[in-house]
């Protein structure tokens, strides 16, 4: 298993920056730090771009009403929801595909995980990737699906990393599956298990 | 092709566990070697499909061999294991009924003796007398059938096998049966398209090899398939080294020594075919892969030198993504006996 | 790829469609069945023309699961080169011809929820075996066919059956026309769209779905340049060492062809890139026809698509 990686790495998906785009509606799903990358949209955008527009915005854990989601609310979009995490933005997500029509731009930011998470819902209502608008704003940690045991373990930050399932010491690879919305973990050390590399933290 | 061809007498080795898996002599001159001069860089060596040179793999344009059933055997038992290893998106269905008809009209012309199809409108009967199997089905209908059509026909059939379904001037690996691969996962690149499952290939994106292989095989069209070959070593007979399950046959990596090399270490051949699909547009794109030992490639004078010289050589990036660093080394020295250093001749076949 | 493996027909049956297309079916002539094919797939049809041999593509409109015969419609085009007139004048029952396997650069993307078509005239051909695919296959799919009259509306009726609420046809003399922002505006999302017609049409479609921000990977469309006439000229082929005159209802293509001398090609028509050819040395003008070419690549003048496009001037040299 090589472990030598390149710049541009053809599975590893890479972001832009978003755009407002000529298009009947909009819809933006943003996470976290994601929040600025809206405010930035919205400023190179014509003046009814938000009335046309809907935003599901995942403000980060435990965080009940943030300055972010106040800041966002002013901007006066058609429709405005906010969630937790971008995983329980996810199920909205897909109620907002379910009725959505060809024509209406999607943009999604935040960070490395959310940006997994939602591109792989859009996938899953049969939009093509390529028709995306992505940015990511945030942390670069990690979604990582386990080759061995398939299990995901979220917010990988190290290399190596532990599985969350299976417990292998794991290579997180820059090779990314769209479908599943992951990294590849395999394990570092199979050929010697003795030999236990330090993990550094790198995905941040 | 167009020549018909009986099958051998069938072997009964094992790919895993005690390893008894053994080629005839015939089997070791059959083989496609995939070296046609002493060194190696990857090319896009791709050529048409046909054209079977007699006596070789290349003879009949699916090549059934004396491993057919051992090899059967072992992907029952690695999809008992993992079922994940086929799969097909839901737009695959007709590609799967496609490759059913192309392996079984394929097999039935080349060997009529062991494979024998009926049709009759969508009323089909087919006949795999090596595997006593006699099924008689609706085409297009998988109830009729104990699995779904890809996984019907390819586990009666050597080699892996990809699904590329194309659009946007790409190819997207949509569905597949791999059991028998160098180390990717099914399960995970399953979905992606023709540049994003070879991201881990080293060297070639930069040369420029995948933007022109894909012109290429865009352009495969019907009664028109292609093919190249490709490699990478093993160390035991195992077919099935996946990713999903490295961590066990990894440690093996370390096994090979002066003693064991010529018997325990493998040229792992890759035969790739490109076959146009009718009723789905889709590319089928089987990869059988054919085994010689160290001491298999000693038989044939011209191979044991070339192997010695290409190994030699090879690009460190090269030899660090097929994953031959821990054991080049002893295989370089163990062949160095067969290279006196006179010129070889040209092409891959035997002298 | 160039050695394409032409199959042995007879022309079965040609039936007047109406006073512009015929309808030719042709069948294997050793009585096999026809290899199947995807709905959007063309055939190559060979025609000698006396001294003159032409390939045009043509879409099969046939039923993609019926291998008995292949079935093309063919609309007379008086000012072509040609080949469709060869096919309405010359092509009885009973004639031996040369076709091309089917290939598809107009296929259906089978991940689609909903596939919406729209056809212009001629432009139907492709949708007639799409819609006999997916009525064997199932998928959602709706048809807008626009036609100048209920006279001239070839298969209105076959289609009106097997569609029924799902076809939506326009009438020119009734000065009926589709609405594309309206439609483009309302389709559910991961619908696919598909495109056939007259340039015209396919242009404000293209333009007004672009416009509408449908994604490029959701948009498909057949936008076969048919080969113009045009002034003889002469080309110079570097790798053989020959030198083509092209005849004023010649393809550059069929004059390399007509040298003796394989070029890889597939669609004929200017879309599917395989016939691409380095231009060496041009002092003149290329006369690009072809939908293939970017418009750096054609200010570039390095490259010319020989099987529609053309030259004006003193020398070509190619790298053929």
């Amino acid at each position: 298993m090589s472990t030598v990686q390149y710049a541009d790495f053809k599975s590893r998906p890479f972001y832009g920056v978003l755009k407002p785009a000529s298009a009947v509606a909009h819809l933006i799903v943003a996470e976290g730090e994601g929040a600025q990358a809206v405010m930035d949209l919205i400023a190179k955008a014509p003046a009814d771009f938000a009335s046309k527009a809907t935003l599901l915005y995942a403000e980060g854990p435990y965080v009940s009403e943030n300055s972010r989601s106040q800041a966002l609310r002013e901007l006066g979009f058609a429709r405005f929801h906010t969630s937790a995490t971008a995983a329980a933005a996810v199920p909205r997500l897909h109620g907002a595909l379910d009725r959505l029509r060809m024509g209406t731009e999607v943009y999604l930011t935040g960070n490395e995980s959310a940006l997994s998470l939602f591109v792989k819902a859009c996938t899953e209502a049969g939009l093509d990737y390529q028709g995306l608008q992505t940015e990511h704003r945030g942390s670069l940690a990690r979604r990582m699906q386990c080759v061995h045991c398939k299990g995901i373990t979220e917010d990988v930050t190290t290399q190596p990393a532990e599985c969350a399932h299976c417990g292998l010491l794991l290579l997180v690879r820059d090779h990314y599956s769209r479908r599943i919305g992951a990294f590849q973990g395999v394990n570092i050390n199979a050929e010697d298990p003795s030999d236990v590399p330090p993990k550094e933290e790198i995905f941040r | 092709m167009g020549s018909t061809a009986s099958l051998p007498t069938f072997k009964d080795g094992t790919y895993r566990d005690d390893f008894s898996f053994r080629n005839s002599p015939e089997s070791v001159l059959r083989a496609p070697f995939p070296f046609d001069k002493d060194e190696y860089m990857y090319a896009v060596n791709m050529e048409l499909h046909k054209d079977g040179r007699p006596g070789t793999a290349y003879e009949q344009p699916i090549d059934v061999d004396e491993h057919y059933l051992a090899e059967m055997r072992d992907r029952a038992l690695v999809l008992d294991e993992d079922p994940l290893r086929c799969q097909s998106l839901p737009h695959m269905e007709m590609a799967g009924w496609d490759t059913l008809e192309l392996l079984m009209e394929c097999k039935a012309n080349s060997y009529p003796d062991s494979f024998s199809l009926e049709r009759d409108g969508d009323q089909w009967h087919w006949i795999n007398r090596p595997m006593g199997i006699d099924q008689r089905f609706t085409f297009g209908d998988a109830t009729t059938l104990p699995y779904g059509p890809l996984e019907y026909i390819t586990r009666q059939a050597q080699g892996d096998f990809v699904v590329l379904d194309e659009r946007a001037n790409n190819l997207w690996m949509d569905a597949g049966m791999v059991t028998t691969q160098a180390d990717w996962s099914l399960d995970f690149d399953i979905g992606m398209n023709f540049f994003e499952w070879h991201a881990p290939v080293p060297l070639a994106h930069e040369k420029g090899i995948f933007e022109r292989a894909i012109k290429y095989l865009l352009a495969v069209q019907q009664s028109n398939p292609a093919r190249r070959l490709n490699w990478t070593m093993t160390v035991n007979p195992r077919l099935d080294t996946s990713p999903e399950n490295y961590h066990q046959w990894g440690p093996e990596n370390t096994h090979i020594t002066p003693e064991n090399v010529a018997d325990k270490l493998f040229l792992r051949i890759e035969l790739q075919s490109f076959w146009r699909l009718p009723r789905s547009n889709a590319i089928l794109f089987p990869i059988r892969c054919y085994f010689l030992s160290m001491r298999d490639l000693s038989t044939v004078p011209k191979w044991a030198k070339r192997m010695h010289r290409v190994l030699n050589t090879l690009p460190p990036e090269l030899s660090s993504y097929k994953g031959l660093d821990n054991f080049r080394g002893t295989a370089v020295d163990w062949l160095a006996q067969f290279d006196d250093g006179s010129p070889t001749t040209p092409g891959p076949f035997p002298d | 790829m160039s050695n394409h493996a032409a199959i042995d027909v007879i022309v079965s049956e040609v039936v007047e469609v109406n006073s512009l297309i015929k309808r030719f079916h042709f069948k294997r002539r050793d009585g096999g069945h026809l290899p199947a094919f995807s709905g959007g797939a063309h055939i190559v049809i060979e025609m000698q023309d006396g001294e003159q041999l032409r390939r045009t593509p043509y879409s099969l409109m046939s039923s993609p699961l019926d291998t008995s015969d292949y079935q093309c419609s063919i609309r007379r085009d008086d000012e072509g080169r040609g080949g469709s007139l060869y096919m309405h004048r010359e092509v009885k029952p009973g004639m031996a011809m040369k076709i091309s396997p089917p290939a598809n650069l107009f296929a259906l993307d089978l991940r689609a929820r909903k596939h919406l078509m729209i056809a212009g005239g001629i432009g139907i051909t492709p949708f007639l075996a799409q819609s006999s695919q997916l009525e064997r296959t199932g998928g959602e799919y709706e048809l807008h066919y626009g036609v100048r009259s209920a006279q001239l509306g070839a298969y209105l009726d076959v289609l009106q059956e097997r569609l029924q609420h799902r076809l939506h046809t326009y009438y020119d003399d009734q000065q009926q026309s589709i609405d594309f922002d309206e439609l483009l505006s309302t389709q559910p999302a991961g619908t696919h769209l598909y495109v056939c017609g007259p340039t015209p049409m396919i242009d404000k479609v293209l333009n007004t779905a672009r416009g509408a921000g449908w994604p490029e990977s959701h948009i498909h469309f057949e936008h076969f340049a048919k080969a113009s006439p045009g002034e003889p000229f002469t080309a110079e082929l570097s790798a053989s060492g020959v030198t083509v005159e092209v005849g004023r209802e010649q393809s550059l293509l069929e004059a390399i062809e007509a040298a003796g001398i394989e070029a890889p090609y597939l669609c004929r028509g200017g879309a599917c890139g395989q016939c691409e050819t380095r231009v060496l040395d041009c002092d003149g003008e290329l006369l690009h026809e072809d939908h293939w070419l970017e418009d750096d690549e054609r200010s570039a003048g390095e490259k010319i698509m020989p099987c529609v496009s053309r030259f004006k001037g003193k020398r070509l040299v190619l790298e053929r």
